[in-house]
């Protein structure tokens, strides 16, 4: 199918021969009525005969040891069972991931991290105890505070993903100096937090040397693999379910000390114990988006074609393990630019554990990249839609490798149809509606296709209908639902005709709902299941007793491909910004993505608004601090740390355009939980410089930062 | 514990009625609503987001106002009748049409702050109905319905967070069951 015409929103796009299939269809999420009439159960609702509750302490030192914990006033507590320490704690193997050794021994390696739990017969009791409980420490001098110029900054060999940690092409800085034309410019992402509704909570029990713990995960895949290894027991011994999970962006792809702490209250007390994390806590030990200083080198022809393209960006990680944001990665991909250097360096600090939170690497990268390009569009006096298309690149830059597709250019020319971008006055400050000034601004996105091995059994019935079991998670992507409808596309069934089972270990193992993969993976292995069931039945008769079928994409799923795979978009944001107050509120919102072929338009279009919802707080509200005395976040709670409310949110729309790429999966799918956010805040940035005429430079664009940009004039550079 | 209404003691009968049924129960003081629903009621539909009133997902309906039950001690709470998202449908209803709004918009992706939209919704409704202004309101005689536009479910319901986006199809619904 040509990728230049636009889909019809909530129209499938294309059908199979027979007319009738089921991909692409707004199919209603299974578990719908079971979320709006509430008896969908999370993981903390799972009433057990006897079921204890846990409450954490967090260290309240930032860098330390514990010398002491008094749990004498603890215990005397009506209704308190345990308080659980490294001295008393079961021993457990030691993780691979060091954020779960928790309660292994005395150190503090920042602060929030936990050193003791409380179990008690209710919520009331355990957090009584956890008050009450005295820690003493040995507190050591902290350094929580990332610089450009961090004396102990390093380049590390790899970035999150595993990519390179720096790659040069040419002579970068020579081909900066000698540009006609240049941007050298700072910018600034703040810690972000990922905040899913659900905190991280855990229900956890024994019976017989076996464990069942029902825990808000993105993958329970691994989160049995984990605790099997850390409680020495064989993984068939150890049930992981995750029937409904509240959110996670990242920040529950891997387990975090909840499941941990919950299986080992259980196994201590002999009970059933559900801990919940209070919210407060979550930002201290289940990872955050690292913050990131940028800066980015852009010479340019005078025609605006790219001569040299400098991304630099200088991170944190924290003493327990190293973790890189890979935010100059994206720039790998977007432009052609002959002589090119994209590097990463990471400071070690007394801080939370970092870790993945929606597009890590590609949010704040494509950010920052997207905001230069635009002050390079003003510098050469260019539209910015066409300085982007006119450094569109034949192959990927860095790899050399060809696109499998890329629609970029046709994401930006459809998003400025329909935004009406050629009606912009591109002068700076030249919409004033009284105190409102009014703009409008582009950015790029981009995000990688993955997909991880998967296996999936699929069961004909004898009553006609079709059971699919795969260890598939629904954060809230309507992962059941897009199964269905690939298995009933495979099978050439109407969509109701298959039942499916999703979010428990007792099904077929498959990778977790992350990196935009979930989708990808989980249904490449149910399209192989459906097509070995197909032509096992080969149109004769279902035997009385069913047919299984059983698939495993492994060495498919996650074979190389000679070509470069990206999903790729385009955003267009207005904005009025107060000169009296310097609210920046956005008006519209508008992505236009080309991410292969779209399963279900209705929780597809759900995911691109939610994930520039996101783009949109990032923008204008979410930041979090170190707090460099108490080396804390002193955004902790979402009091403090605004994700965006109704009243922030505009209507925003989401269009895509049909692209048929047959170097993906049977599927054709890119996947689209991340790249709504990619693009945004870089949008809704440069429509406030549009607005304005003055540059912030730093995230997220508040009032007093905006209204100071307003009175200063010319912004500095950054850095 | 001690179990009576004594002075000293930690626990106090207190009966609710919640969803048109009564129920006394020995309540720990420091036991919010929302704890009570969900651990001695079982009624898990009012969810936990953040247990001190900021997210919005423990929305219910006290006697026809909502409220974020993790901030109302039970125990102060005696004789209240409290509505949750279990009690949402009417007599002989499947769905209360909101609910039904929600399915047909796609109104939510994880669901977790979805009880709590509804019942904030639902409250809201009746408040406008009943003339209360909001910050967008403007030129509605005192005590007349406010007419709801999207400006103004938006900021009236700014007080219930959904991480996954949904709020434009959330004000979608709304407008749906908007009489």
């Amino acid at each position: 199918m040509d990728a230049t015409a636009p889909s019809t929103p909530g129209v499938p796009v294309e059908r199979r021969e027979n007319g009738e299939s089921a991909l692409g269809a707004p199919v209603e999420r299974r578990e719908g009525r079971q979320k709006v009439t509430g008896t969908a159960r999370y993981a903390a609702e799972q009433p057990r005969p006897g079921r204890a509750h846990a409450w954490p302490v967090p260290a309240s030192v930032a860098r330390g040891r514990v010398t002491g914990i008094d749990t004498a006033a603890a215990l005397a507590l009506p209704g308190v069972l345990a308080v659980l320490s490294h001295e008393n704690a079961p021993r457990l193997s030691e993780p691979d991931d060091a954020m779960l050794a928790v309660l292994r021994d005395s150190r503090v390696p920042h602060r929030g991290w936990f050193v003791a739990l409380v179990v008690g017969e209710t919520l009331e009791a355990a957090r009584a105890g956890a008050a009450a409980v005295r820690v003493d420490y040995a507190v050591e001098d902290h350094d929580v505070t990332l610089t450009r110029d961090h004396p102990a900054a390093y380049a590390p060999e790899e970035a999150n993903g595993g990519y390179p940690g720096t790659r040069e092409h040419g002579d970068p800085e020579g081909a900066f100096a000698s540009a006609p034309v240049r941007v050298d410019v700072g910018y600034s992402v703040p810690p972000l937090h990922n905040h899913p509704m659900e905190p991280h909570a855990t229900t956890a029990e024994w019976q017989d040397g076996r464990l069942t713990v029902h825990t808000s995960t993105q993958g329970a895949t691994t989160v049995r693999a984990v605790l099997a290894g850390l409680f020495g027991v064989p993984e068939d011994h150890v049930t992981v379910h995750a029937e409904h999970v509240g959110g996670g962006f990242g920040s529950k792809g891997t387990p975090r000390p909840d499941v941990v702490l919950a299986a080992m209250a259980a196994r201590h007390t002999g009970r059933p114990v559900t801990l919940a994390l209070p919210r407060r806590f979550l930002p201290a030990v289940v990872g955050h988006r690292a913050p990131t200083l940028h800066r980015l080198r852009l010479g340019a022809r005078p025609d605006g074609r790219l001569v040299s393209l400098i991304h630099e960006v200088t991170t944190h990680t924290s003493r327990v393990k190293e973790f890189v944001e890979q935010a100059a990665v994206p720039t790998r991909v977007m432009y052609a630019a002959p002589d090119s250097r994209t590097a990463h360096r990471v400071t070690p600090l007394d801080v939370p554990t970092p870790s993945w939170m929606r597009a890590p690497g590609e949010a704040p990268g494509m950010y920052a990249l997207e905001s230069a390009m635009d002050e390079l569009a003003g510098e050469l006096g260019m539209d910015p839609v066409e300085l982007r298309i006119v450094n569109e690149p034949d192959t990927e830059p860095d790899s050399g490798k060809p696109f499998s597709s890329r629609h970029l250019v046709e994401c930006l020319r459809e998003g400025a149809r329909r935004f009406g971008w050629d009606r912009r006055d591109p002068r700076p400050g030249s919409r004033a509606e009284g105190p409102l000034l009014v703009g409008s601004g582009v950015a790029a996105a981009m995000y990688p296709v993955m997909a991880q091995p998967s296996t999936a059994a699929v069961r004909a019935l004898s009553d006609g209908n079709f059971l699919v079991r795969i260890n598939a998670t629904d954060i809230g992507t309507g992962a059941r639902t897009v199964l269905a409808q690939i298995a009933a596309d495979r099978l050439a069934v109407p969509v109701d005709r298959v039942r499916i089972e999703v979010g428990s270990t007792d099904l077929p193992a498959a990778s977790l709902a992350g990196g935009s993969s979930g989708t990808a993976s989980w249904g490449w292995a149910v399209h192989e299941a459906c097509a070995r069931l197909a032509e096992r039945l080969a149109g004769g008769p279902v035997p009385a007793e069913g047919l299984e079928v059983r698939a495993d994409t492994a060495g498919q799923a996650d074979a190389d491909s000679p070509y470069a795979r990206h999903a790729f978009g385009a955003h267009f944001a207005e904005v009025a910004v107060d000169t009296v107050t310097g609210e920046t509120r956005v008006r519209r919102l508008l992505g236009v993505y080309a991410a292969g072929r779209i399963l279900n338009s209705r929780t597809a279009r759900s995911q691109f608004v939610g994930g520039m919802t996101m783009g949109l707080g990032m923008a204008l509200t979410e930041g979090s601090t170190m707090d460099a005395a108490f080396g804390d976040f002193t955004e902790s709670d979402l009091a403090s740390y605004h994700v965006p409310a109704h009243a922030d949110v505009p209507d925003i729309e989401a269009h895509w355009i049909d692209e048929d790429d047959p170097h993906l999966n049977p599927m054709g799918s890119k996947g689209i939980g991340e790249i709504g956010i990619v693009g945004t805040a870089a949008a809704i940035g440069n429509a406030v410089f549009h607005a304005t005429g003055t540059r912030v430079r730093e995230l997220p664009l508040t009032p007093d930062r905006v209204l100071g940009g307003i009175g200063r004039g010319a912004a500095p550079r950054g850095f | 514990m001690s179990g009576s209404n004594d002075p000293g003691s930690t626990c106090s009968e207190t009966t609710l009625t919640v969803n048109g049924k009564p129920h006394t129960l020995l309540v720990d003081h420091r036991r919010v609503l929302l704890d009570v629903l969900r651990e001695d009621l079982e009624l898990w539909g009012a969810r936990k987001g953040c247990d001190h009133g900021q997210c919005g997902a423990c929305t219910v309906l006290v006697d026809g106002r909502r409220v974020n039950s993790c901030l109302l001690l039970a125990v102060a709470l005696d004789g209240s009748e409290v509505r949750t998202v279990e009690g949402l449908a009417g007599d002989g209803e499947d769905l209360h049409p909101l609910q039904q709004a929600f399915l047909d918009r796609d109104a939510f992706q994880c669901g977790y702050c979805t009880p709590g939209q509804l019942c904030s919704a639902l409250g809201m409704l009746d408040e406008a109905a009943a003339g209360h202004p909001s910050r967008v309101t403007t030129d509605v005689p005192a005590g007349r319905p406010v007419p709801l536009d999207r400006d103004e479910i938006r900021e009236r319901l700014s007080g219930n967070l959904c991480r996954c986006g949904a709020y434009p199809r959330i004000v979608d619904a709304v407008e749906d069951v908007i009489p």
